[in-house]
This record gives C-alpha cells, structure tokens and sequence, in this order.
C-alpha cells in the first residue's frame, strides 16, 4: 500500500465562472514508503498547491487524497491528526518562529499532538540532534541564532512530530554552498535513519539528481512524468523545454553526444561524465 | 483568502469625478458632510438628496455597487429610525398603545433621519469610491501643508500612511503564510472559548511583529541609500493642478450649499430636523 | 581609468565600544585594499559571513570604517557632508525585494530617490520613464507592487536606482531569494546595465554562475580578498574555492577531473559551449 495516494486531484480557483483556474489538474500519484522524491516544475506549476494537499491545508475541488490508505477528507473534523503524520516545512521556515526558547519552539507541534511531557522531551532532543542543534543552542531565544540556525530550528520543529512523510519546499533557499549541502546532507541523513518518505520540492535538478530515488515533475498544473532519475534524465530535452534547468553537465553531454561522441545525453552528474569520458578516450592523450 | 480584504474600496476609472482633483474632492466632501447636518427641513434635504442624483451618475460607477456598499449600514439605519419613531412626540399621536405612543412628527423625524445617514454615506463613499489611497493620502498632505509652518509633521505623517498602505497586502500575504506554517505544526485556530483562540493568536501575531520590525529596517536602509533625509527640500513628480473640472464641481456644490440655505428659509413653516 | 571606489587599508569589526559598553571585538574584514574602475562588472564572491556583505555596505557609507579609509568618486566616506552626495553616485539593490518598495505604485517608487533629491518634477518624469523602459517594466509602471513577482520587483528596485544617474550600482545578493526565472530576468538586466549602459557594477553574490560572464572576480574569505581575476583565473582554483565553501561551475569540475586523470585540457573552461569545445578538442587531438 502506497504511503500517499492521489485519484483524480485537482484544486480550482473561481470554478464555474469565467476566472476559472486550475491550480492542479487530474493529478494520480502513488508514493511508496520510504521513497525520496524529489519534486520539480516551474512556477506556477503548481507543486506548492499539491503539496498543500497532501498534509490537508487545502481540501480537493475535485479527486482524493490517501495517506497511508486513509482518504483524508472522510472525517473532516479529524484533519488536523494528518497535519501531524504528514509533516511540511514551508520554504523560509525560519520566519515562523515565536517561542520564547528554541526548545519550547521545537516543541510546539509534539505538543499540539498531545503528547505526555516525557515523549515531548524525547522527540524535540532528538530532532535537535538530527538539524545538528546543540544543548547549549536549546534555550537560547530563537531570535538570538543566525538565519541557518533558524532555518534548522524551524526544520525540527517539524521533524519532532516524528511524521510518517515529510516534505519540504525548498530548504536551501537563500543558502549559500556549504549550508545549501549541510541542510541536504541532514535531510539524508534523517531519511536514511528513520526510513520514513521524504518529499523535496526544489528548482535545482542538480540536488534532486544527487539525493533523491524518484522525481516527480509537474508541469502546467499536471504530472508530466513520475519516475526514477535516470528515466526522468531521459526526457532530459523535454524538461528543458518546460522552463526547467537541466543541469549543465547534462548540457555539455547532450552537447558531446550531439557531435556524435559515444556520450549519453542524459547523463546528470560530474562523476558519470568524466567515467564515460575517461572510457572514450583510454588511454590516450594523457600528459606527457 | 485575506488577500480579498481591500482597503477603502477604490474603483478605477476616468469619469469627472475621477479627474477631480483629491484636494477638491476632499475639500468638498467635507462641505457637502456639513451641509447635510445643516439641512433645516425635508426641502433642505430634498437638495442633498438631489444633489447625489446629479453627481453619482457622473461617476459611471454601476448601481449596484452603490447599493451593496448601502447595504452594511441598513441596521444603523433602521435603529436610529425606530428609536426616533418611539421616542420622539408630537401633537399628532398616530398609533397609541399603553405607554407605546407613535407621533407623526416621529414618523416623520425617523424618515428624514435615515435620509440625512444615507446620503452621509453615499456622499463619503463616492469620495473613496474614485480615489485611490494613496492619492487620497496625497491630497490630504497637500492640503495640511501649510500646517507644516506651525511644526505640524505633516510629511512624515504621510509618508506613513504611504507606507502603511504599501504594506497592508504583502503583510496580508504574510500573515496567510504564518497561518498555514502554524496550521502544519498542529495549530488550531478554530476551536475553543476565547481565551483558548486568543492565545492561538500568539503563534501567529508574533512572528508577524518580528517580520515587520524587520522590514522597517531594511526599508529605512534603503530608503536612505535614496536619498531620504526627511521632507525638506523634496520635490514631487505627481504635479496636482486644478482644472475645469474642480471649477465646475466647486460651482456644483455651490449650487447645493445655496440651495440649502434657500430651502431652509423657505421652510421655515415646515417639519423641522 | 579612474577608480570609482578606492578601499585601502580596510578594516572593520562589530562591537568594540568603552566602559560599560564594551562588547567584544568581532572582526569582519582585515586590511582590504580593493579598488573598483569606471565601467567595470565586478564581482565579489564569498560564503555567508565572509564579510562580503560587510564589504558593500562601506560603498555608500551605510557603514564606516574601523579602520583604513573609503573613497567614493574621490569623497571619502567617513565625511558626513558627503553623504547625500556619495550615495547618489552609488546606488545600492538589496536582497528582499519587497523591503526595498516604498510607494503604492511602481513609477511612484522609482521616482523616489529623485523626488528627495529635490529634481524638477519634468525631469523626474523623464528619467523615470527612461529607467522603467531599460529594465523593461514600463508597461507595468501603474501596478501596485504586491502584484509583481520577485524578479519584476528588484528590476523596479534596480530602475529606483538607475533613475538617479549613479556611476556606480552595488547589488547586493540581488537574486537570492528569486526562483530561477526571477534570477534570469535581474542577472540579464544587470548585465545590460553595463553593456549598454556603461553603469559599473559591483554584484555581492555566493552564486559561481552569475560570476561567470563578470570582468572580474573577487573571492573573499574570512574579511580578507583570497583571489582577485577574471572568471577564467579564478575559477581554476578549483580545489581552494571548494575549501572555502564555493561551487565551481560542473564544466570547470569536469575539466579539473580529468586534468587530474592526465588529460590535456585548459584550466578556465566555465562556459557549457567552451567546455564541449575544449572535449572536442582533445577528443581530436587523440585522434578518435
């Protein structure tokens, strides 16, 4: 049974009138545990809209949404317990943080949860550990950190509600390099340890292609493909065509393949190109 | 969802009475306001009644825009009419009942009464109907200018109403954002008594505050990267210039303002407010 | 060519102060001497708390100097009678592009600088006019600014500032918190500033790809400059730029690998149609 299920999703703006507007269209997902997804599209493509669904903040106009094979929407007033197995981490988190101590702050979705004061404590320590927060960080006011000490309080906060899926819009917006590859490295890291599913909506291909197991690419309010890596880099030109950039190793092996040299188009990362080039080449032309 | 809350309801558009120039528009609201409270009798008011007719067509803005923006204030309306048809007496009973009695000079009181609050409205609408804002707030730092001799702040209190205006939407847009952040965190914002929603209100206001003190920084930084040294010496690109549409309209409300005065000498025998 | 900015001797640390005051000294740039000609596109590369930031803020005297001196169009900056004057010679485009939007309305905004500069309200007119063409937003020039995406905002920030004739624009992690179009749209109308228009740029980035097409890059690290060179130079620095937390472009990596397989290839590739070049070159030259 796949973790997340979608029939027929679709969400419409001012449906019935003139100013008619799908946000998402007719969208069939089935994510299986433990995957790492990794979603893409253009703006406006609506991945944010898809994404909101899936933890219930917005209802379908149309379709339904399965989480775990429970059709969210059937208790209405049940759905908040699915904000808490299907936890998301919207893009700039840090701008929503109020409590008066990092620690009370992380605590604040176990609390919500209704938890004992024990598995609070147990679940925000343990969150804490995973961003790479220290105790010495945990009672500091949140408002004292830096913006990357923000970011990963506000990433624990979520985390702590120990959900079953957690997505996240674009962790590393605003990150330079090393806090870009920091981030994405934790978020492997609490993946691979609490073997849960992990969905992470980004513009850069060059991550999604390093990190994730499949891809899920929207596009003008649809699923265009959802697949493996390689697949997805298979369609490589289309997804250019859609406004996505492809990232430029893949360029420069289209380019090479195009001239005719034994180069896949679709190849997506630095170590693959230079092995298939070290291949074609041999031994030959090696420095003197 | 907030996003559809619009701030003084301001329809585009390039009729006569768009055109006008804010200071005059906000010059004469504020006679016509004054006007009406010195209506004397139902022939007084009559003008003011008229004078909309003449002018709201002007404005080519749709009826029934007028009418829906009428609708909030029929409750204001009719309690000011019932607490007038009860309580004010005349000589003239028409309905007696115990100790309930319904004068004529009630009945007639109560419906002079919500004419007087309904044109009030209508009259104050069509000024925020076919002004912007922020040409709204233009006009009246143009018109306070001279206020500036005797150490009124004039500038500075309207470049904050320009700022406060700017923001209004994208803090709206903001306060969307904090709402479904905290609603994916297991925020109820629905349930309980008050006290329970008013503490739920802590998740939300607070990083809200945090975020706009923030803004205000960066925006006094860049403001005075611009330039920005307060309100001496500035100068503006929007010229306002009187034109013949102010002239008319002035003479239009001149019109009404004798015409007032004239109904209510000619009245005098009258029902008087 | 005269040098528009002059930085000698720079240094600048937070905290400080006496007596009861006193904080500790946190230094942030050491002894800099940077200069910046008439007409150049210079840009200034570095991770988060490099200083780099720290280092734009003294073009127009938003910050002073603890020590050393700046030069701005040959005032200097810790003159206060200057002010006014420096930074109209120096405009600067920060990060948030809604933190930088004054008016309602977009020409209201971009006639901003001009109007507390005190110019004749015909010429404001023209000039606004002038700047909203050249980065394309005049025909958006009555919208409100809530209305406009990310990259349409820092354009009208950026036209804010053209309006005002400055010699220089410094730009601040102009394209950090913009999707990718966004970035595009500013990136492209940046470089047509300079271009076209002759304005010299000074853009403080972590972004290796907007380096790629400056004159000159500067990389700083730790409050001092590490590398200062065209792209090409700098970029073959591969290993150092990876230390300090920098990304190099994939086909300088590329290149880098197989450099270091034996092959023969040159150390400034950064362009994608360079690097196939280059491939092909050697692909040749080996005789296949």
């Amino acid at each position: 049974m796949p973790i997340i299920k979608t029939t027929g999703l679709s969400h419409t703006y001012s449906g019935g009138t003139v100013f008619e507007k799908a946000a998402i269209e007719d969208v069939d997902l089935h994510i299986e545990r433990g995957e790492y997804v990794g979603v893409i599209g253009h703006t406006g493509s609506g991945k944010s809209t898809l994404v909101q669904h899936l933890n219930g903040l917005l209802k379908p106009t149309d379709g339904k949404v399965y989480i775990d094979g429970v059709d969210i929407w059937a208790e209405p007033k049940k759905i908040r317990d699915i904000r808490f197995q299907v936890g998301l981490v919207f893009q700039y988190p840090e701008y929503q943080l109020f409590e008066e101590t990092v620690y009370r702050d992380i605590a604040f979705g176990p609390k919500n949860m209704g938890l004992s004061e024990d598995e609070v404590d147990k679940q925000v320590r343990q969150a804490a550990a995973f961003v790479g927060l220290r105790d010495r960080h945990m009672e500091k006011s949140p408002f004292e950190l830096s913006g990357g000490q923000k970011r990963r309080v506000a990433i624990a906060g979520v985390i702590a509600m120990n959900p079953k899926v957690l997505i996240l819009d674009e962790p590393t917006a605003g990150l330079d390099p090393r806090g870009r590859d920091k981030i994405l490295g934790e978020i492997r890291e609490y993946h691979q340890q609490q073997e849960n599913t992990v969905l992470l909506v980004s513009h850069s291909m060059e991550d999604i292609a390093r990190y994730a197991t499949k891809v899920l690419v929207m596009n003008k309010s649809k699923v265009f493909l959802y697949d493996t890596v390689e697949a997805v880099f298979n369609h490589a030109a289309e997804i250019e065509q859609m406004g996505l950039a492809v990232p430029q190793i893949t360029k420069i092996c289209m380019g090479l393949a195009e001239r005719g040299y034994p180069i896949s188009p679709n190849t997506y990362t630095v170590e693959d190109a230079k092995r298939q080039l070290t291949e074609f080449l041999g031994g030959k032309g090696r420095g003197e | 969802m907030l996003k559809d809350i619009t701030i003084g309801q301001f329809f585009p558009g390039d009729s006569p009475i768009h055109r006008l120039d804010p200071r005059t528009k906000i010059v004469l609201t504020t006679i016509y306001v004054v006007m009406l409270f010195a209506a004397r009798n139902p022939l007084s008011l009559l003008v003011g009644v008229v004078f909309l007719v003449v002018v709201y067509p002007l404005s080519r803005l749709p009826l029934s825009l007028v009418l829906r923006s009428l609708r909030p204030i029929v409750p204001i309306v009719l309690l000011t009419a019932v607490l007038n048809m009860f309580f004010i007496d005349g000589e003239v009973k028409l309905v007696e009942w115990h100790f309930i009695s319904i004068s004529q000079r009630g009945v007639m009181m109560a419906v002079l009464m919500a004419v007087r609050i309904i044109c009030l409205i209508a009259g104050t609408s069509l000024l925020t109907y076919t002004t912007s804002p922020i040409t709204l707030t233009d006009g009246i730092e143009r018109l306070f200018s001279p206020l500036k001799k005797i150490k009124v702040p004039v500038h500075e209190v309207a470049m904050m109403m320009t700022i406060a205006l700017r923001f209004i939407p994208t803090l709206v847009e903001e306060t969307d954002k904090i709402m479904s952040a905290q609603k994916a965190r297991g925020a109820d914002m629905e349930s309980g008594g008050v006290m329970q929603r008013i503490r739920a209100l802590v998740p939300i206001l607070i990083p809200l505050f945090v975020s706009a003190f923030r803004r205000a920084d960066d925006l006094a930084l860049a403001m005075e990267c611009r330039c920005y040294h307060g309100g001496e010496g500035r100068t503006r690109m929007r010229q306002m210039k009187l034109g013949a549409v102010d002239v008319w309209g002035s003479l239009l409300m001149a019109l009404c303002f004798g015409g007032i005065i004239a109904a209510n000498i000619l009245g005098a025998g009258m029902v008087q407010l | 060519m005269e040098a528009i900015i002059q930085c000698r001797n720079l240094s600048f640390h937070y905290g400080g102060g006496e007596g009861e005051d006193k904080r500790p000294e946190v230094p942030v740039l050491r002894d800099l001497d940077f200069a910046v000609k008439q007409g150049e596109f210079v840009v200034v590369l570095g991770h988060n708390g490099s200083g780099k930031s720290t280092l734009a803020k003294h073009f127009n005297a938003i910050l002073l100097p603890s020590g050393g001196t700046v030069y701005v169009g040959g005032l200097n900056t810790a003159d206060e009678e200057s002010l006014l004057q420096i930074r109209s010679h120096v405009g600067m485009v920060f990060q948030n592009p809604d933190n930088q939007i004054v008016a309602t309305v977009v020409e209201e905004d971009v006639a901003f600088a001009l109007e507390n500069m005190g110019v004749e309200p015909l010429e404001i007119r023209r000039r606004v006019d002038d700047a909203l063409r050249a980065v394309d937003m005049y025909d958006l020039r009555l919208h409100a600014p809530h209305q406009l995406s990310g990259g349409q905002k820092q354009r009208v920030a950026i036209a804010g500032i053209i309006a005002m004739r400055p010699d220089c624009i410094v730009l601040d992690e102009p394209t950090a918190m913009l999707d990718p179009r966004g970035r595009g749209e500013v990136l492209g109308t940046i470089r047509q500033m300079n271009r076209d228009f002759g304005m010299t740029i000074v853009l403080i980035t972590h972004y290796m790809d907007e380096a790629a097409r400056a004159d000159r890059v500067v990389v700083i690290e730790n409050g001092k400059i590490l590398l200062d060179g065209a792209p090409g130079d700098v970029f073959s620095h591969v290993d150092l730029l990876k230390e300090v937390g920098l990304d190099v472009p994939q086909s300088t990596q590329l290149c880098h690998e197989l450099m270091r397989a034996g092959y023969d290839l040159p150390r400034d590739v950064i362009s994608t149609g360079q690097c196939i070049e280059e491939i092909s070159r050697l692909v040749e030259r080996v005789g296949k």
